[in-house]
């Protein structure tokens, strides 16, 4: 770290650093809106966890949810980069420089319209990131158009009912190949912080669909995106605990109905039973699960599934230890003789 | 009288024999093997030390469809297609009536003999070929017999213009990697049609060739070969693609060599990435991901691959992303003829994108594919920008005679980038401030250990800290800024190339792979007393000298393969000044150009 003088409260973590260094902009969305929640428990993670800011990047497509990428993480590199495209420019970033941690900034209309081929083939490729989608299920930036995750039936003012089935992210997800999915609700602060260090701590992507009500143009106490309807509705599958790894730390929990689940950093999560007796390793009954909650009506939350059993996109590059971007010149450019030899072999 | 005339009269002066001045057309169907025979004749003849070229005429198809092979041979080094072909072999039935209205008046034709082709025209030289008898007692397998098939016409022309079966063989040699079995088989076919066409025919035509030393020390090798490789030699480190003819060749060169040439010598893991992605959306998007994080990042396509790019590349140019897009051209509009030539994409690559932000172009000729490989990564990573380059499927999938590789003269251009270090004694930095006059800002990397090290890259409006911005006069500097850049750029890319013809009032214009065809017409022209001079333009934006050209000559014909005159539109909207001065020579059917369709074209403007 470069020398920067600054005077601390004392309130710091393990990196030295202040919850306010991981700070970003002020919000521009509007009051209320979901998505705040949502930035809120993403500088608090990654200040429990002790990542040094500079060290994660942050990349998202177009939308209020990806604007929200500026209103956290001040000190992080960012790229907002082009309408459902992120998974693109996440998966050339990262693995160009795979010791950065990635957190991708999405939305509904972002993911499950205009970007639902670049996610699939992102979770397929299990290119090592958070994915957050703030699933509104409504576009918000040009003013309250459905999105593909809007519930049949959902009337909202200008555009009357919504008549198509909607597509659900955490499901596409498990389709697609995805290694790690999980549910949360902006109204569930805790929850939602736990998921979001876990996600952190995964190895491959994480796909993290927060439920995120727009205020504006959807939060109708009927809207299954609603706060009303969340609070009401939403099926927690466990009691989460989540316990970074730490050297100095080595704490034994005892079974009973608790499930833990490792993740190849060290980082542990432990699950309590609350409604569903859900294994989160078995995609099958994972499936299942969502199956379930859509024909009864609720939505549930938690960690629906979790591998570390799959080879990142970044393990099957068999990349070098030095980050491409940052290879010396000798490394880049061959030498003088092998292009001799190539004259050679071509005249 | 034609070029084809002039020259023949020419040779026909010297007693007998036309020597090393000839053009083939090989008729065969696709996927018959014939390709192996074709690249084997050329390779000989390039061995043997005579200029040649080969062009693959083939179809959009695996197998069955009519597809053709040209060769020509030119002691001075004329190698651009020929409308007319002194040789035909004649191996496709189907297509065989066709075929021999390409031959000149009392051309030789080479046919299996129970084609028709020798009742079809009297005024050729016919040689009746035994293809399916020499097939069979090749002692080949049933199933291998149609492709050793081409080996008879490879015998029979060897023995009819005298190529040195040594270089036959050695060809195959190379061309089945050495494998004893194959060369055998096929050299053996060879062989034995020399040998019946020794016996049974006599050599009635004019044409032969003899050793030359034009081609020695020299490479034949493909564009998107050279391409990859002189992008490996610039650092490629992040390479993604989507497969189109005719670029797909090009991201497989990669996948061939730098696997050998980029490990690291530690531990023997890669130095790169090279991704499949799933579009060309995905793939340009990797790719721009990779330039950001400060990889030295490529991906290569062609048109309808770079339709979807443009969403990407305008978003490279405004956020000051470096990343080198090759577009090795092939003809449009929409899925076009997807294996047939064209050079109809230069104003859509120049202006790619929405909201009017023009683009920097590399333009290179056939034998500049390495060199431009490797300066377009350098630019790209000084310009902080999309960097695209041009090519075409002649350039890319023909393989051209060029002199060796050179080794990149200077070392690694990775552009304005602040370290930690350099921030701390600068106490900070603004993204897109221009501190040094030239339009480029500095950037820092992801990752950068120092607080002040970050800042927020987006495609919206945004202030010299990369914040955004809705303000008017913020809005406009940055274009201003944006636009000294691209003046940088016009200094940075490379300058045009003159051939001059002293007392030429007349120039001709051109770029790319009509190259040869351009200097071919200035060889005609010359010799018919119409003096020119020539300038090859090697980038967009344009060098000062493209203006200084236009303006000192009374006319300049703008020669290019497309329909609309692209160039020349260009060149009259950036050069106003000679726009009076410009005439349009464009001319696109799929084929590579050919100086009897400039010359023509350009007599009849001036008459």
């Amino acid at each position: 770290m470069a020398s920067v003088v600054e005077t601390k409260s004392g309130n710091t973590n393990l990196v030295g650093l202040e919850k306010t260094e991981y700070r970003g902009l002020e919000t521009t969305l509007c009051q209320g809106c979901g998505h705040n929640s949502i930035t809120s428990q993403i500088v608090t993670a990654c200040f429990q966890l002790s990542i040094p800011p500079e060290k994660i990047i942050k990349v998202s497509g177009i939308g209020c949810s990806s604007k929200a990428a500026a209103y956290f993480l001040s000190r992080s590199h960012g790229f907002n980069g082009l309408h459902g495209r992120m998974p693109s420019i996440a998966t050339g970033a990262v693995l160009s420089n795979p010791e950065l941690h990635a957190i991708g900034m999405s939305g509904d209309g972002d993911t499950a319209n205009i970007g639902l081929g670049q996610f699939k083939h992102l979770v397929r490729r299990n290119v090592p990131m958070v994915y957050i989608v703030a699933n509104n299920g409504v576009y918000g930036l040009t003013k309250g158009q459905f999105s593909a995750t809007a519930d049949q039936g959902l009337e909202l003012k200008h555009e009357g009912q919504n008549e198509l089935p909607p597509i659900d992210i955490c499901l596409e997800a498990l389709v697609g190949g995805a290694t790690f999915v999980a549910r949360s609700f902006a109204g569930d602060p805790k929850q939602l912080s736990t998921l979001l260090k876990a996600a952190l701590a995964h190895k491959g992507t994480a796909v993290l669909d927060v439920i995120s009500p727009c205020v504006t143009f959807n939060n109708k106490d009927e809207s299954p995106k609603s706060y009303a309807w969340g609070k009401a509705h939403e099926a927690p599958l466990h009691d989460i605990t989540f316990i970074p790894y730490s050297p100095e730390m080595e704490i034994e929990y005892g079974p009973g109905e608790l499930k833990r689940v490792s993740f190849d950093d060290g980082s542990v999560v432990w699950l309590k039973k609350v409604a569903a007796d859900h294994d989160p390793g078995d995609r099958l009954a994972a499936i299942r699960l969502m199956e379930l909650a859509r024909t009864d009506g609720h939505f549930v939350t938690g960690l629906i599934y979790v591998t570390t059993d799959q080879p990142t996109f970044v393990d099957i590059s068999r990349l070098s230890a030095t980050p491409l971007s940052h290879l010396p010149d000798d490394r880049l450019r061959p030498a003088p003789q092998t292009l001799d030899e190539i004259n050679l072999r071509l005249s | 009288m034609t070029l084809q005339e002039t020259l023949a009269t020419a040779d026909r002066a010297e007693p007998g024999a036309i020597v090393n001045n000839l053009s083939i057309l090989v008729a065969t169907v696709n996927g018959s093997g014939s390709q192996t025979a074709n690249n084997v004749l050329l390779r000989a003849l390039f061995k043997m030390g005579i200029p040649v070229s080969g062009k693959n005429l083939f179809p959009s198809n695996i197998q069955g469809l009519p597809t053709w092979f040209t060769i020509r041979a030119n002691r001075q080094g004329f190698l651009a297609r020929k409308e007319e072909a002194d040789i035909l072999v004649a191996m496709n039935r189907a297509t065989v009536r066709e075929d021999l209205l390409q031959l000149i008046p009392g051309g030789v034709c080479l046919y299996p003999e129970d084609f028709p082709a020798g009742r079809l025209r009297a005024d050729l030289t016919a040689y009746p070929m035994p293809v399916s008898r020499l097939a069979r007692e090749s002692g080949a397998e049933a199933s291998l017999r149609p492709y050793v098939a081409n080996m008879v016409y490879a015998g029979v022309l060897a023995w009819e213009l005298g190529i040195d079966l040594a270089e036959i063989e050695a060809a195959l040699q190379i061309h089945f990697k050495g494998k004893a079995s194959s060369v055998k088989l096929n050299f053996g076919v060879v062989e034995s049609a020399f040998q019946f066409a020794s016996e049974n025919l006599k050599k009635k035509d004019p044409y032969r060739v003899e050793r030359m030393s034009a081609a020695e020390g020299r490479l034949l090798v493909d564009g998107n070969t050279s391409a990859a490789l002189g992008a490996i030699y610039g650092g490629v480190s992040f390479a993604a693609w989507y497969p189109i003819t005719p670029a797909s060749s090009l991201a497989e060169t990669l996948h061939e060599y730098l696997p050998r040439l980029r490990k690291d010598p530690q531990s023997g893991k890669n130095d790169f990435v090279i991704v499949q992605a799933e579009d060309e959306l995905g793939a340009l998007g990797m790719a721009v991901g990779a330039g950001w994080m400060g990889a030295r990042s490529m991906t290569s396509t062609s048109g309808p691959g770079l339709s979807l790019m443009a969403e990407f590349s305008g978003l490279a140019s405004y956020a000051e992303v470096p990343v080198v897009i090759w577009d090795v051209q092939r003809i449009g509009p929409s899925t076009g003829l997807p294996t047939r030539v064209s050079q109809g994409d230069l104003m859509f690559v120049h202006a790619i994108g929405h909201g009017g932000q023009r683009q920097v172009v590399l333009l290179p000729g056939p034998e500049e594919c390495f060199e431009f490989g490797w300066k377009a990564l350098d630019l790209a990573a000084r310009l902080q920008a999309p960097v695209f380059v041009l090519s075409d499927l002649d350039i890319g999938m023909n393989q051209w005679i060029m002199p060796p590789f050179r080794y990149p003269d200077r070392p690694i251009d990775r552009g304005k980038i602040l370290s930690a270090e350099d921030l701390d004694r600068l106490g900070g930095f603004a993204r897109y401030r221009d501190v040094d006059g030239d339009g480029i800002p500095w950037r820092t990397l992801p990752g950068t250990d120092h607080p002040k090290a970050a800042y927020f890259t987006r495609g919206s409006g945004h202030d010299e800290n990369a914040e955004y911005s809705e303000d008017p006069e913020v809005y406009a500097a940055n274009m201003a800024r944006l636009q000294r850049k691209l003046t940088t750029a016009a200094k940075l890319v490379p300058t045009p190339v003159l051939r001059s013809t002293a007392g030429a009032r007349i120039g001709l214009i051109g770029f790319g792979s009509t190259d040869p065809a351009i200097q071919e017409t200035q060889h005609i022209l010359e010799e018919q007393g119409t003096p020119t001079d020539y300038l090859r333009i090697r980038a967009l934006p344009f060098a000062p000298l493209v203006e200084e050209f236009i303006t000192g000559h009374d006319r300049t014909y703008v020669v290019e393969m497309n329909t609309d005159g692209q160039l020349f539109g260009l060149l009259k909207m950036d050069v106003p000044q000679g726009a009076s001065r410009l005439r349009s020579l464009a001319h696109s059917d799929g084929l590579p150009i050919a100086a009897d369709w400039i010359v023509r074209a350009f007599r009849a403007q001036e008459e």
